[in-house]
């Protein structure tokens, strides 16, 4: 607000008290102690308090702030505005820089100039949309496969500081690995973008082999500026997965590192046009693919004249997980994903969110965290109990489509006939089953579950299912189906959070 | 679980593989493993230049390979000298090639799936009447295991093939 020059009238005075926007009050403002000038004490200011509402905006918004002056006797109350940074009207009303900043707003007493009050404001970083719609379908074009429980977001790509880009739409949302990796158009990909290749320490072309539990990636490390929601991770470096066709060829200590395919030889092979992981590690690797270690394993090679050896790199050649290189919401993910009735639902969309307590929208709440070894034989791993068994080697990956846990021996369910032998079908459908999840933390926490019949439910069209499954001798993977109905935490290695640093899981 | 001892202690059945190695003068196969002869453990732990330990478990010897990246392979050794089960655990998976010899392909092959309704994505597992297999794990945390059942002697939980 602003004060008023010229004496002050009981008139004026009332108005003032009551004039919206206008705090400016005295002290006996309640009228029966006022006095006519002349029959009471000579009229002094003792104090200017300021208040301004929101305390705390962004850069370019707006702050009411308002006066209070206190003194005796007939002052007048007016006061005269500066700020610090920005910009005050004479009515108080602050607005914010451009850049963030702590700003100072003064109120100078006009009868006292020597009586002032400040108040501090402050404008905070621009605050980024975090939310990235997901969406649970049949997968990228031309769904001759019909991909079930897959989250798949929209990524931006682009050339490193440039607006040369594009939308890579069907990207698998991947809690289980770290960084993006998208499928070339060699095989079969929609990516169209040339990214520029990120050489290894000796210049020449740098390429990973990233071995997944159903396959392997060979391709390019690249440099890409990836914009998802209102974040970018600038210059990351990414994999562009090539086919087994494509020069340079998969190294034998690639290929043989599983019994699996190269997912790399087609959209089928991979069910997705790129793979978003988000999960628990800053880089895919880390230390190990570094000189750290005495062994250079086979997952980064050096490849001149297409003739390629496992080589070190360092943690920032490594592809990375392009959460921890956005400017903020950077220390994990929480993913949204709607309750999914027994039967299954079709194409239900979700979110992902970018952040663990750094907005509004992704608080912990009172959630559990189960915290997983960083490092070691069960590094990213939870324990989980069944029938009185803990398996030690258990996780949570958005990237498998079911919940996938033991065997039939173990857990009395059957396999589905073939040719959808790699699922349960329970005798009796629903199958209500219990399970105890903990964390190294010691934290823990009961999980209901039900399984049905996989073949019944594959005999819809759904694409989404709370109650799928299959086999995985000796340990729990908990998949897509375990994150409807629940806000699922991935917290990123060395990285703060409300919950503490992660790495952890919580939901 | 049984008690295991170690080779420091009881090393009876060690000798017994580098024996059958020098005095059968076995040429080191290149490829060794799954369903070969006890002397392909060595070749194992030259091709992974691992350390070995070995442990006699009187129904089995286990013989667990280190290498230098941190995995462990745990080759497992019948009385007739057979190799009947692996398993691994580590960082990095290990050259399933060179451990599975003749039956990575066909894991391979049994892995290759049918025309299914819906595609499992998930580690893989395999049990057919002659491989039972697994394959699991995510990055920097790999475990699996792989046995034939036919080769797997009398008295043996294949719960031990881990």
């Amino acid at each position: 607000m602003t004060g008023r020059p010229g004496w002050f009238l009981p008139v004026q005075k009332l108005m003032w008290c009551v004039a919206p926007l206008l705090t400016v009050c005295l002290v006996g403002c309640g009228g029966s102690e006022y006095r006519f000038p002349g029959h009471k004490p000579k009229p002094a200011v003792t104090g200017v308090t300021v208040v301004c509402s929101p305390s705390t905006i962004q850069p370019g918004q707006t702050s009411q702030c308002s006066a209070t002056v206190v003194g005796t006797g007939s002052f007048n109350p007016a006061v005269s505005w500066s700020a610090s940074a920005g910009q005050i009207s004479t009515a108080g009303l602050f607005t914010a820089p451009s850049l963030p900043t702590s700003v100072t707003i003064t109120a100078t007493s006009q009868w006292d100039p020597t009586q002032s009050g400040t108040a501090t404001v402050t404008v905070g970083p621009a605050q980024a949309s975090n939310v990235q719609p997901i969406v649970v379908d049949a997968g990228p074009a031309p769904q001759t496969f019909t991909a079930v429980n897959v989250a798949f977001v929209t990524v931006t790509v682009c050339v490193p500081g440039t607006t040369t880009c594009q939308n890579i739409d069907h990207v698998l949302v991947d809690t289980g690995s770290s960084g993006l990796r998208l499928l070339s158009s060699a095989g079969g990909g929609v990516l169209g973008l040339t990214l520029p290749n990120e050489p290894d320490s000796s210049g020449n072309p740098l390429l990973e082999c990233a071995v997944f539990g159903s396959g392997y990636a060979w391709g390019n490390v690249a440099q890409a500026d990836i914009t998802v929601a209102g974040e970018m991770a600038s210059s990351a470096p990414v994999q562009v997965i090539i086919p087994s066709t494509s020069s340079p060829g998969v190294p034998a200590s690639c290929s043989s590192q599983t019994t699996q395919p190269n997912m790399g030889d087609s959209v089928q092979a991979l069910g997705a046009n790129g793979i978003l992981g988000v999960g628990l590690l800053q880089q895919d690797c880390g230390l190990a693919c570094t000189t750290a270690n005495k062994t250079i394993p086979a997952v980064y090679y050096d490849c001149r004249s297409f003739s390629c050896n496992p080589t070190y790199v360092t943690l920032a050649q490594e592809v990375t997980n392009p959460v921890t290189l956005f400017a903020a919401d950077n220390n994990g993910v929480l993913i949204e994903l709607p309750v999914v009735p027994n039967g299954g639902s079709l194409n239900p969309s979700g979110s992902l969110i970018f952040g663990i307590g750094t907005q509004t929208n992704n608080g912990l709440g009172s959630v559990t965290v189960y915290t997983v070894p960083d490092s070691g034989p069960n590094a990213g791993d939870i324990t989980t109990t069944f029938n009185g068994t803990a398996y030690p080697a258990s996780f949570i990956d958005s990237g498998s489509n079911g919940i996938f846990f033991l065997d039939t021996a173990t857990t009395g369910i059957p396999l589905c006939a073939r040719p959808n032998d790699s699922w349960y079908c329970p005798n009796t459908s629903p199958d209500d089953l219990s399970a105890v999840n903990q964390g190294a933390n010691g934290n823990h926490g009961a999980v209901n579950f039900s399984i049905e019949d996989a073949t019944t439910l594959f005999s819809s069209n759904n694409t989404a299912f709370s109650t799928l499954g299959g086999p995985l001798p000796g340990s729990f993977d908990w998949g897509l189906t375990f994150f409807f109905g629940r806000n699922m935490f991935t917290a990123i290695e060395n990285m703060s959070t409300p919950g503490g640093p992660g790495p952890y899981y919580a939901y | 679980m049984s008690i295991f001892r170690f080779v420091g202690d009881h090393c009876k059945e060690v000798p017994r593989v580098l024996l059958s190695a020098l005095l059968l003068g076995l040429p080191l196969p290149a490829m060794a493993v799954l369903g070969d002869n006890a002397a392909s453990v060595l070749t194992d732990q030259a091709h992974m230049k691992g350390t070995l330990r070995s442990v006699d478990n009187r129904t089995y010897v286990m013989h667990e390979i280190t290498s230098t990246t941190g995995t462990v392979v745990r080759e497992f050794v019948s009385p007739a000298g057979v190799v009947f089960g692996v398993a691994w655990e580590g960082p990095f998976p290990p050259d399933l090639q060179q451990l599975l010899g003749p039956y990575y392909q066909q894991a391979q092959q049994a892995a290759t799936p049918e025309q299914q309704q819906r595609r499992r994505r998930a580690p893989v597992v395999i049990e057919t009447p002659g491989l039972v297999m697994y394959e699991t794990g995510h990055m920097r945390s790999f475990q699996g295991h792989a046995y034939v059942p036919q080769l797997v002697p009398q008295g043996v939980q294949v719960s031990e093939i881990h």
